[in-house]
C-alpha cells in the first residue's frame, strides 16, 4: 500500500516540491523583507509591507475582482453545463470529435482572440455597425472599456475549463440511471435536479474552480477589453512585480491571494468530503 | 661522441619541443584572442519589428557575428527578467531611459569605453546632455523623441494646445479621447499641466496628479499604448495622447491627423542600448552598437519606425519626402532638450505604483 | 418521451448559440486574413499576400513548431503523472486538506510562478550547471501548473468509480498492473483525454511563464504577443488561420483513422 502510494503521488508531489514549493517559496519569504532603493531584495526583516496590505486601496480592487469573477464563474457555468451535457450525451463516436469542436477556437492565440472581440466591440466596430444598419440603433453602444467587456472576455477565455471536467463527469453516468428515473414517472427537470446534478457535482465544482481562479487572477483581458480603467487583483500584483519593482509587497499581496484562495478551496473539499460520507452513511 | 645516440635522443628532444610549442600556440591564442576582430554571437533583446529588416542581416554578413534577437513587448518584461536572472542572459538590451538608468543603479550596466565605439562621434551633440545619462557612460541613445497630442484635426473644432485639453475635453471629445497606460507616460499629462517634473517624488504633488487623473479618467474612453492611433484612424477617438513616431503611423494611413507638444511641455524619451556586465562577448556587442551609429544604418531604422535617431548625419539621410509627410521628424536636438528625461524613480517607484493604482481602480 | 424531445431541442439551440459565440471572434480573424488592407476598417479585396507573407516569416514559424514541441511533451508528462495523482488521490487519501492540495498550482499567480521559476533556473541551472534555459525549462515550468489541472479532470470521472469490476480481474487471476492497463485506464480513457486535450491547451496558448522561462527562443504565444506592438497585424490573423486549419486537418484525420479502426 505504501509502495502504490508513493509510485502514484511521488512523481507529482516530487514534480511540485522542486519546481513549485522551492521557487515560489523563495519567492513568499521576500515578504518579510525590504525592498532595495533600485529594486531587488535587501534581508533586513520587516513588517511593514504586510502592514501596507491591509490599505482600503488593495481591498477595494480585490472585491471588485471578486464581484467580477463571480459573475463570471456563474455565466460560465450556465453556458457551460448545458453544452457539456449536451456533448456528453451524443452518440458515442461523435462525442470527441464535438467536444475537439468546442476547444479548437483555443487553440488560436488567446490574444488574437481578444484583439478581434475589440474588433467586434468597438464603437465603430463590426457589432455596432451591424445593429446600426439593421436599424436597431441609432447610437452605438458601450460594449467596449467596461465591465461588460471584461467579464465577456473572461468568459470567453475561460469557458472550456468549464465545459471540460463537467463533460468528463456527466459522460461517466450510465444513461440507463435517466432513463430509470424516467420511467419511474419523474419528468426530465426532476430527472435532472434529483439524479445527474447530484452526481455530476464533482465535475461542476471543478468547473467553477477551473473558471473562478483565473479569472480572479487575470490581467491581461482588463487591460485589453477594460481599457486599464478598471484593474483587478491580477493587474495589481503585476505591478508590484513589473512596475514597482518591489517583490516584498508583491509577495505579501500574492500571499493574501493565495491564502484566500486556498482557504476556499479547502471549504470545499470539506464540504465534498462531507455530503459524500452523509451519502454513504445515508 | 656516439653519433648515433644523439642523433636519437636530438630527434626525441626537438619532436617535443615542437608539440610543446604547437601546444603554447594553440594556449597562447586561445587565451589573448585578437582584441580587435569580434566574434561569436550574441543575444540582444529589443522590441519586435525595431530593428530594419535587414541590419542583423548584413552585420552578420559584415563581421561574421551571430546575433540573436529575443523580443520583449515591454520595458517591465525584459526588466523583470533581468530581475529575477540577476542581470543575466543577454549581451545587449534596448530600454527606454528610466529603466536604462535603473539597470545601472543596480549595477548591471557596463561602463562604456567610447574609444570601442569608433562612430560614436555620429551621435548630436544634445545626446550628450541627457539627464539620465549624461555623457552616455551606460547606454548610447538608439532613437529619440517627445510625446505630445495627436488629434484629427478634421474632426476637432480648434486647435488643441494643453494638456488640459486632454485633461478636461471639451464636450465633443468626451469619452473619445484615449490616454498612455503606462505609469510614467499616464501621469505625464497631469504633472506637466501643474507644472511639476516628470520624475516628481514629492507626494503631495503626486496626489494633486493623482486627483486630476481620477476626474479625468470620467471622459477617458481606454488607456491605450499600442492601437491608439488606429482609433484615431477609425474616428473611435479624435484626440490622444501619443508619442511623436506612433502619431506618425496614424498620418500614415489618414493626413488630417496631426501632432502638437503642449504649451506646457513635455518629455524627452529616449529607447537606449545597454551593454550588460555580464556579457560574455563584449567585443561583438561594442561592434553591433557601432554598427548602428553609422549614418546610413540609422537612417534604414528611422524609414522603419518613423522615430528620430539622435544621429544628424542619418536624419540628413531621410529622404525629403518623408520629412515633408511626417513634421516631427524635423525636430531639431535643441528643440528635443526642452523636453525633460524620465529618470529612474529609486525609492518612490512603489509610490509611484500606489498612485497609479489608485487612479485606475474601479468605482 | 414528448417533453424529451422538448428539452433536446432547447438543448441543441443552447449549443449552436454557444459555438456561434465561441467561433464569431475566429470568423473575425480569418476574415481579416483574407482582407487585403488587413484592417478591420474597410475591406479592400481578397488577397493572400498575408499568407504568403507568413511563410516567408522563418521567425513565425519557427516559433509556432517550438509550441507544438512543448504543448505535447508537457501534454504526455503532465497527463501520465496528473493520472497517477488522481488515482493516488482518490485511492490513499482520505484528509480534505491534502486533497485540495492539488490546487495550489492553480491558485499561485501566474507572474509569481514565472519570476519565481527564472530565479530559481538562473541559480540552479544558469548558475550551478551552466545549462542555458531554453524549450526544456519552459516544458518543466509548464508541467507544473498541467498536472493540477490533469488530476482534477481525471478524478472527476474516477469519483464513485466502481471498483467491483476492478475487484473481478483481480479475482479472475490479474495482477494489479494488468487490471490497470486493461480495466481502469479504458475506463477512465474519457476523462484522461478531456484532461490532455486540457493541457495541451492551456500550455500552447500560455504566454507569461514561457516568456520568463524560455532563454532566447521564441515560443508561439510570446512571438506573438511581441508582435502585437501596433495591434494585430494581418499576418497574424492569417498564422491563426493556419492554426485553425491544421487543427480541424488533425481531428478530421484522427476521427477517420479511429473510424478505420472500429
Amino acid at each position: 500500500m505504501k509502495r502504490r502510494r508513493l509510485l502514484l503521488l511521488g512523481p507529482a508531489l516530487g514534480w511540485w516540491a522542486v519546481f513549485l514549493v522551492v521557487p515560489v517559496g523563495l519567492v513568499i519569504a521576500y515578504s518579510v523583507f525590504q525592498r532595495g532603493t533600485y529594486g531587488g531584495v535587501v534581508p533586513t526583516f520587516t513588517l511593514d509591507n504586510l502592514v501596507r496590505a491591509f490599505d482600503p486601496l488593495y481591498l477595494r480592487v480585490f472585491l471588485f475582482s471578486l464581484r467580477v469573477a463571480v459573475i463570471t464563474t456563474v455565466i460560465a457555468l450556465v453556458i457551460g453545463y448545458p453544452t457539456a451535457y449536451l456533448i456528453a450525451t451524443l452518440p458515442r463516436r461523435w462525442r470527441t470529435p464535438v467536444l475537439v469542436l468546442v476547444i479548437l477556437p483555443f487553440w488560436t492565440s488567446l490574444l488574437i482572440r481578444t484583439y478581434a472581440w475589440i474588433v467586434l466591440l468597438n464603437g465603430e466596430g463590426l457589432i455596432n455597425h451591424g445593429l446600426e444598419s439593421l436599424g436597431l440603433i441609432r447610437v452605438p453602444l458601450p460594449l467596449l472599456y467596461n465591465e461588460f467587456a471584461i467579464v465577456l472576455g473572461l468568459v470567453y477565455g475561460y469557458l472550456p475549463l468549464m465545459i471540460l471536467p463537467i463533460y468528463s463527469s456527466i459522460e461517466r453516468l450510465q444513461p440507463e440511471l435517466r432513463e430509470a428515473s424516467a420511467d419511474l414517472g419523474g419528468n426530465p427537470l426532476r430527472t435532472f435536479l434529483r439524479v445527474t446534478l447530484p452526481l455530476t457535482l464533482p465535475g461542476l465544482a471543478a468547473g467553477c474552480i477551473f473558471v473562478f481562479v483565473p479569472s480572479l487572477g487575470n490581467f491581461i483581458v482588463p487591460d485589453l477589453l477594460g481599457g486599464g480603467l478598471s484593474i483587478m487583483v491580477g493587474n495589481l500584483i503585476q505591478a508590484q512585480f513589473l512596475k514597482a519593482r518591489d517583490w516584498p509587497f508583491g509577495a505579501v499581496l500574492s500571499l493574501a491571494l493565495i491564502a484566500m484562495m486556498g482557504a476556499l478551496l479547502f471549504v470545499q473539499a470539506w464540504l465534498q468530503d462531507r455530503d459524500r460520507r452523509q451519502a454513504i452513511d445515508a | 661522441m656516439n653519433i648515433r645516440r644523439t642523433h636519437g635522443t636530438g630527434r626525441r628532444a626537438l619532436a617535443l619541443l615542437g608539440v610543446l610549442a604547437l601546444i603554447v600556440a594553440a594556449c597562447g591564442s586561445a587565451a589573448s584572442p585578437t582584441p580587435e576582430k569580434p566574434s561569436g554571437k550574441i543575444v540582444v533583446s529589443n522590441w519586435d519589428l525595431y530593428f530594419p529588416e535587414d541590419l542583423i542581416k548584413n552585420f552578420t554578413a559584415e563581421t561574421g557575428v551571430e546575433v540573436e534577437w529575443s523580443k520583449h513587448t515591454t520595458n517591465e518584461d525584459i526588466v523583470g527578467k533581468l530581475d529575477a536572472s540577476n542581470g543575466n542572459g543577454f549581451d545587449i538590451v534596448f530600454v527606454s531611459a528610466p529603466f536604462a538608468e535603473g539597470l545601472n543603479n543596480r549595477g548591471w550596466a557596463e561602463a562604456l569605453d567610447h574609444g570601442k565605439l569608433a562612430n560614436v562621434g555620429n551621435l548630436a551633440p544634445e545626446a550628450d546632455k541627457l539627464g539620465y545619462d549624461v555623457g552616455n557612460k551606460f547606454s548610447v541613445p538608439y532613437t529619440w523623441g517627445t510625446t505630445g497630442l495627436c488629434y484629427r484635426s478634421d474632426l476637432v473644432t480648434g486647435t488643441p494646445s494643453s494638456w488640459n485639453d486632454l485633461l478636461k475635453p471639451s464636450a465633443q471629445l468626451d469619452k473619445k479621447i484615449t490616454a498612455l497606460a503606462t505609469d510614467r507616460w499616464l501621469m505625464l499629462p497631469a504633472l506637466k499641466s501643474l507644472g511639476y517634473s516628470v520624475n516628481e517624488t514629492d507626494e503631495a504633488k503626486l496626489n494633486q496628479a493623482r486627483d486630476l487623473l481620477i476626474e479625468a479618467k470620467k471622459h477617458l474612453l481606454a488607456y491605450d499604448d499600442t492601437t491608439f492611433y488606429s482609433k484615431l484612424v477609425s474616428g473611435e477617438a479624435l484626440l490622444v495622447e501619443a508619442w511623436d513616431g506612433w502619431c506618425n503611423y496614424g498620418i500614415t494611413d489618414n493626413a488630417d491627423i496631426k501632432f502638437v507638444i503642449p504649451s506646457e511641455g513635455s518629455d524627452l524619451w529616449s529607447d537606449t542600448m545597454v551593454i550588460l556586465k555580464s556579457s560574455k562577448n563584449k567585443a561583438a556587442a561594442y561592434a553591433f552598437i557601432d554598427y548602428i551609429l553609422r549614418p546610413e544604418v540609422a537612417k534604414t531604422v528611422v524609414d522603419l519606425t518613423l522615430y528620430k535617431v539622435p544621429n544628424p548625419k542619418a536624419m540628413a539621410l531621410v529622404d525629403a519626402a518623408t520629412l515633408a509627410a511626417y513634421p516631427n521628424l524635423a525636430m531639431t536636438g535643441a528643440e528635443l532638450l526642452k523636453g525633460e528625461p524620465e529618470r529612474d524613480l529609486g525609492a518612490a517607484a512603489p509610490t509611484w505604483a500606489r498612485i497609479v493604482a489608485e487612479i485606475t481602480a474601479g468605482q | 418521451m414528448r417533453s424529451w424531445a422538448w428539452g433536446r431541442r432547447l438543448l441543441r439551440a443552447e449549443f449552436g448559440l454557444v459555438v456561434a459565440f465561441l467561433y464569431l471572434p475566429i470568423v473575425v480573424v480569418v476574415g481579416l486574413s483574407f482582407n487585403a488592407s488587413g484592417q478591420p476598417t474597410a475591406w479592400t479585396g481578397f488577397s493572400l499576400d498575408w499568407y504568403a507573407s507568413v511563410l516567408a516569416n522563418d521567425a513565425l514559424l519557427q516559433a509556432f513548431r517550438n509550441t507544438l514541441i512543448v504543448g505535447s511533451v508537457t501534454t504526455v508528462i503532465a497527463t501520465v503523472i496528473g493520472t497517477l495523482l488522481a488515482l493516488g488521490l482518490e485511492r490513499t487519501v482520505r484528509s480534505s486538506l491534502l486533497d485540495s492540495l492539488v490546487f495550489v498550482p492553480m491558485i499561485v499567480p501566474d507572474i509569481v510562478l514565472a519570476i519565481a521559476l527564472l530565479s530559481f533556473y538562473n541559480l540552479v541551472f544558469a548558475g550551478l550547471l551552466h545549462l542555458e534555459l531554453g524549450l526544456w525549462t519552459v516544458i518543466l515550468s509548464h508541467v507544473v501548473f498541467d498536472i493540477a489541472f490533469v488530476a482534477v479532470v481525471v478524478r472527476t470521472r474516477l469519483r464513485n468509480f466502481d471498483r467491483s469490476i476492478e475487484e473481478a480481474s483481480l479475482d479472475l487471476g490479474a495482477n494489479e498492473r494488468r487490471t490497470f492497463f486493461n480495466i481502469t485506464l479504458p475506463a477512465i480513457a474519457p476523462g484522461v483525454i478531456a484532461g490532455g486535450l486540457l493541457a495541451f491547451t492551456l500550455s500552447f496558448d500560455e504566454f507569461i511563464i514561457a516568456f520568463f522561462t524560455k532563454g532566447t527562443v521564441e515560443t508561439f504565444p510570446t512571438q506573438v504577443y511581441s508582435m502585437i506592438r501596433f495591434g494585430v497585424t494581418p499576418e497574424v490573423n492569417a498564422i491563426a488561420t493556419v492554426v485553425l486549419l491544421i487543427s480541424i486537418t488533425l481531428v478530421l484525420v484522427s476521427q477517420r483513422l479511429r473510424e478505420a479502426d472500429v
